[in-house]
């Protein structure tokens, strides 16, 4: 009983079964044959249907395109999110320069963007890093501007004292203290991203994972939808667990 | 040295609301003294500790070090806050090393200064140590430590020990007292704690609240050699009723009429 209790108590434990129990139902419906297999195929039928992708090496090609346009998008946004929120925390003139037009467009939802993405830039490449970049850089921005005005007035007005110049406040101290919440808020948004690159590529793409989901319901594959969508959750998976393991290791003293 | 406070005025807000939270403050702090500015909420003692560190301007009236105005903080008025004034992802060393490397000192210094500023206030084996592992009392000797190692004029304690327990609070009054008179540093102090001031300081203002002014100066001549005897020694308890009297008389012109 004790042993039990303590396994329940391991913090996998417990989110590991709550994905088998519905793995295991969605197993019995389909074997039972409880909902017609073209609206719910059974898992051993999405396994095949990613074998075969592997086989025809779509699959991987179809993840280092989406994966590739995510990271590159996100990327481009990260690196303007981060000086342009720490000036929008640290500066009133640019504070009230910007926070009025961001607060307006970032209620445009992002993917209103995508005709007028397309016609600018055409169907290739570039307009789907442009989209998960606007879709995620105001978000970004914002999250870290929260993270500078909170950053505690002893530690700006210590190292003043100190006799810190203006340089020297920003990047060794607001810089490092904001570490965590910034890596949270790139965390938090980057399943944002993920959203946008599958909606550009349900619109226009000649590979990716949306693409192939979008192909799978012209031939009515669900068994591929399936898959189109587990794939996704894991990648998604893998990333949020890759940037909890960055903030435990880059910022052990916040936790 | 000498740090002159010199009919300062500070007032908050415009037309009318603007409130006068200082009032015609005068006073000085010579090298190797210990002076002490004590009153209660209201009094606006936070305030003048501000405007000496240069993080706020004065609204009249001119605070100077050897006759150049004050126009911003620096490192010549080095400042203890009363708490989160460590920096958390730094260690203990790396602390008090910070504002060394601001300044630009080179590597050999600043290691060299670290290691006895740390040892100055007993702290040499926390060194590693992040903030968020130590005692609240070890923590405000390492903002200590950190703000000599850069090598302030004056040192300006705002309630340093104000968020401590009583126990601890008494232990770090001693700590100082100490540390003053091994390394004859210059200090200027704000507590709301007659005893503390007392105990520390050569000279104690008494401010009155709303606005803040300067209503007494005590110069404080005691046999210091033993602190916790001086505590509850007679010449030491009837000067702290005394000034207990003149302050509580203070927040009493606060309260309504009955």
């Amino acid at each position: 009983m004790a042993r039990l209790r303590q396994l329940i108590q391991h913090p996998w434990v417990l989110g590991l079964t709550g994905v088998l129990v519905v793995l295991l139902i969605w197993t019995v419906a389909t074997s039972l044959k409880l909902v017609d297999p073209l609206f719910l195929p059974s898992p051993a039928a999405v396994l095949a249907a990613g074998r075969s992708q592997v086989a025809q090496g779509l699959l991987w090609a179809d993840l280092v395109a989406s994966v590739g346009r995510v990271l590159g998008g996100f990327a481009l946004s990260a690196v303007v999110a981060l000086p342009l929120g720490i000036a929008m925390g640290t500066s009133t003139v640019i504070n009230r320069l910007l926070e009025p037009l961001m607060g307006l467009i970032r209620y445009m939802p992002a993917p209103a963007f995508i005709p007028l993405l397309i016609i600018y830039f055409g169907l290739g490449e570039l307009p789907k890093i442009l989209l998960i970049f606007i879709g995620t850089l105001f978000f970004n921005t914002l999250m870290i501007m929260d993270a500078v005005k909170f950053v505690p007035r002893e530690l700006v007005e210590t190292a003043l004292t100190l006799g810190g110049r203006t340089s020297q406040v920003l990047l060794r101290v607001i810089t490092p203290c904001i570490a965590p919440q910034v890596i949270d808020a790139y965390r938090i948004n980057m399943a944002a991203a993920w959203n946008l690159v599958i909606v550009a590529e349900l619109v226009a793409a000649t590979e990716g994972l949306g693409r192939r989901i979008s192909l799978a319901q012209r031939f009515l594959r669900t068994d591929e939808i399936f898959l189109g969508l587990i794939v996704i959750g894991l990648i998604g998976l893998v990333i949020d667990l890759g940037f909890r393991l960055v903030m435990r290791r880059a910022c052990a003293w916040a936790n | 040295m000498q740090l002159r406070v010199d009919q300062v005025d500070k007032s908050f807000g415009t037309g009318r609301n603007r409130k006068l939270v200082l009032d015609g403050i005068s006073f000085s702090v010579n090298t190797g003294e210990f002076v002490a500015l004590v009153g209660s909420s209201g009094s606006g003692k936070s305030t003048i500790m501000r405007l000496v560190a240069g993080l706020d301007r004065p609204t009249a009236g001119v605070i100077s070090i050897d006759g150049s105005p004050v126009r911003g903080p620096g490192s010549d008025r080095g400042m203890v806050f009363q708490k989160y004034s460590l920096y958390p992802w730094l260690t203990a060393a790396q602390n008090v090393a910070f504002g060394m490397e601001l300044q630009g000192l080179n590597r050999r210094e600043i290691r060299e200064r670290t290691s006895y500023f740390l040892e100055v206030v007993g702290l040499a084996d926390a060194a590693r140590r992040l903030p968020r592992e130590l005692s609240g009392g070890m923590q405000q000797r390492v903002a200590i430590a950190r703000a000599l190692a850069a090598q302030p004029r004056v040192l300006l304690l705002d309630e340093p020990f104000g968020a401590l327990d009583l126990q601890i609070r008494e232990s770090m009054q001693e700590f100082m007292h100490d540390l003053w008179q091994r390394t004859g540093l210059t200090a200027l102090l704000i507590t709301h704690d007659l005893e503390e001031a007392l105990l520390l300081a050569g000279e104690v203002h008494i401010l009155a609240p709303n606005p803040g002014r300067i209503v007494r100066t005590v110069a404080v001549e005691l046999d210091r050699s033993d602190l916790r005897h001086l505590r509850v020694s007679r010449g030491f308890l009837d000067l702290r009723e005394d000034l207990a009297q003149c302050l509580r008389g203070l927040d009493g012109q606060l309260s309504p009429a009955p």
